[in-house]
């Protein structure tokens, strides 16, 4: 009776959370469109043997650098047109988007879950576990990123794995000092103080009572997360310290096309274009997150 | 700032950059390739790479390695590049100039465009141009320089071939020069077709550096500005028949700086961390396109030197915009 008294008093307790933040999304035409884009992305990764018009690794000297539809010396089938060695952009282009989202979900998956234990950690029980987290953090935002992912690849050599890897090490601070701060907040409010007066456990209070309440907010973080998680993974592919060339990714693609940019722009054009709707899509749905989410600009 | 408080900080500075040498020492001493096995010829025995080994110091234990390394580094060693066979500082002192002038440029175009665009949008606040000057900005608070970049490769280099895809100066107008300061040198001397050149060299990659700053500055000092505007104080000045752009330009903008240059203070890091990749994309002779050969290189001293020089302009980045809020807000001394 007790325990269930303590929760229903927290004031974004469970059902009631979804339905309006639903109801709110769902009026959000920007938040609808982001979610569909990436929902379709998601389709295009996993289907993507079924869906690519061509094998992305098939090269064909013959038909090399071809326009896409519409250019001069168009050959049907080949619809953005293909690369110097022959491959069809549109499906290196379906096939990039596996990489793209491994790595956007993994990544910020994992920086999230780091973070948000650290985070919850510093804000709920305070004291030394806090200054030490806190200098922690303040130490590794001293690092200068892209420095830091440059030099964390170089120490586990290139590779996917590496990429992800550096993306966590890098950007669990953003997780970590929101939701720290966050708990901090919620620590404040009487539904914690009424459990706290019922004398549950520290440890259980925070995961049952806390967590639940600072979930919104670390989903559309996640979110912005992941936006720039497939920035980064594709600034490591251009500069070639990413997966193995044979793997089409975006940002590979992007580095064959500045290449050969005076012989095929589309080369360069069509990944390009991909990543910045990922990127704008993944902004779009954790902005509107946040200020679905975020009671003071709720009018 | 008290000359206390400026102290304390530059004690702070001194001590997190050596935090950054620890964890670049450290880092890069658990590199699973050995820096030894890039230098030695395939045929090379036991004892010509323990040599080699004990040649670099490289067979001493750590903190020994460390103090070494300290040491050299503070009387101004910081060791031969293994790459390109040259004295890691020669390397980074000829370079360097290139990336200030690039980040340097970078951001007084963000601050003028941002200035520009948050007083314009103040000033239109209340007609329809308002909700297009957000959307605007919120779009492009969305792209980073990595995109910005490479669209302007594909519109002002192939669509509309106006400017050079790479590189900084045109190798004709490069002899004559006494520093590596070619932009600060051409107007200082007055060498106007040296300084076009440069210009048109620089034009994009500032563009990529600077965009998303100015987007940044913008949301910042419009919301500042938004805030200031409705303060008594200019409530008070518009009643005197104060003009609308004399109140916001010397009235509101006073007070609405501060936050502003704190927040341009950090992001100007990051975009100094983004001149790596833009200066790769426009192959562009900096210290940020070295560090992307070094690590891919593997080139040990010269990853340490350049990482210690990318630290050292951070810190001092961030100790000139806290010297620079205090300085426009005198509330914060004490």
């Amino acid at each position: 009776m007790a325990e269930r008294r303590a929760e229903t008093s927290s004031p974004l307790s469970g059902d009631r959370v979804h339905q309006s933040l639903w109801s709110t999304l769902r009026r959000d035409p920007k938040v609808l469109f982001a979610g569909g884009f990436l929902l379709l992305l998601v389709l295009l990764a996993i289907f993507a043997p079924f869906i690519a018009p061509k094998d992305p690794l098939e090269q064909d000297l013959m038909l090399g650098t071809l326009p896409p539809a519409g250019g001069s010396g168009y050959e049907p089938g080949y619809f953005l047109g293909t690369d110097d060695l022959g491959r069809d952009v549109l499906s290196r282009l379906i096939y990039g988007t596996r990489i793209a989202l491994l790595v956007a979900f993994i990544a910020a998956g994992l920086a999230a879950l780091f973070g948000t234990v650290l985070g919850l950690l510093a804000g709920w029980y305070g004291g030394l576990v806090d200054i030490v987290i806190s200098r922690l953090v303040e130490i590794w935002m001293a690092f200068p990123p892209v420095l830091l992912s440059i030099l964390l690849v170089a120490v586990f050599g290139s590779g996917v794995h590496s990429v992800i890897a550096a993306i966590v090490i890098i950007d669990w601070t953003r997780f970590c000092r929101v939701i720290r701060a966050e708990t901090m907040g919620q620590a404040r409010l009487d539904y914690v103080i009424a459990a706290r007066t019922m004398g549950y456990p520290k440890l259980r209070i925070l995961i049952r009572e806390i967590l639940p309440n600072v979930l919104p907010v670390l989903v559309a973080l996640l979110s912005l997360e992941m936006g720039i998680a497939v920035i980064v993974e594709a600034i490591l592919s251009f500069v070639g310290l990413s997966v193995s060339s044979d793997t089409p990714t975006w940002g590979g693609m992007i580095a064959q096309g500045r290449q050969i940019i005076y012989q095929g722009w589309w080369v360069l054009t069509f990944p390009l274009m991909a990543l910045f709707a990922t990127v704008l899509a993944f902004n779009q749905l954790g902005d509107g997150l946040r200020r679905a989410l975020d009671p003071v600009l709720k009018r | 700032m008290t000359s206390l408080s400026l102290l304390n900080r530059l004690a702070m500075a001194l001590i997190t950059l050596f935090g950054v040498a620890v964890i670049v020492f450290v880092l890069l001493r658990v590199v699973p390739g050995d820096p030894v096995a890039m230098m030695i010829s395939p045929g090379a025995s036991e004892a010509d790479i323990a040599a080699l080994r004990a040649h670099y110091g490289l067979d001493a234990s750590l903190s020994v390695q460390f103090a070494v390394w300290m040491k050299a580094i503070l009387s101004g060693d910081f060791g031969t590049s293994i790459s390109l066979h040259r004295d890691v500082l020669e390397l980074l002192a000829e370079r360097l100039p290139a990336t200030l002038e690039l980040a340097g440029a970078a951001l007084v175009f963000a601050v003028m465009l941002g200035l520009f665009i948050a007083v314009f949008a103040t000033l239109t606040s209340r007609t329809r141009l308002a909700p297009l000057v957000d959307t605007l900005n919120g779009l492009f608070l969305a792209v980073p320089d990595f995109i910005w970049a490479l669209a302007l490769v594909l519109v002002f280099g192939v669509l509309m071939p106006v400017f050079p895809l790479s590189g900084r100066i045109n190798p004709d107008v490069q002899e004559g020069f006494h520093t590596q300061f070619f932009l600060l040198e051409s107007l200082l001397t007055l060498r106007f077709s040296s300084l076009v050149d440069i210009s048109m060299h620089m034009i994009m990659p500032v563009l990529a550096l600077g965009l998303p700053l100015a987007s940044i500055i913008t949301k910042v000092l419009k919301q500042a500005l938004a805030e200031a505007m409705v303060q008594d104080y200019i409530l008070l000045a518009r009643l005197k028949g104060m003009s609308r752009l004399r109140l916001v330009l010397q009235e509101a903008l006073r007070n609405a700086i501060g936050p502003t240059i704190a927040l341009t203070g950090v992001q100007f890091t990051f975009l100094i961390g983004g001149t790596v990749i833009v200066e790769r994309i426009f192959a562009y002779p900096g210290i940020g396109n070295m560090a992307i050969d070094a690590v891919i290189n593997r080139d040990l001293p010269l990853i340490q030197g350049l990482v210690l020089v990318f630290g050292a302009m951070f810190i001092l980045v961030n100790l000139a915009s806290d010297a620079l809020v205090a300085w426009f807000n005198p509330r914060m001394e004490g």
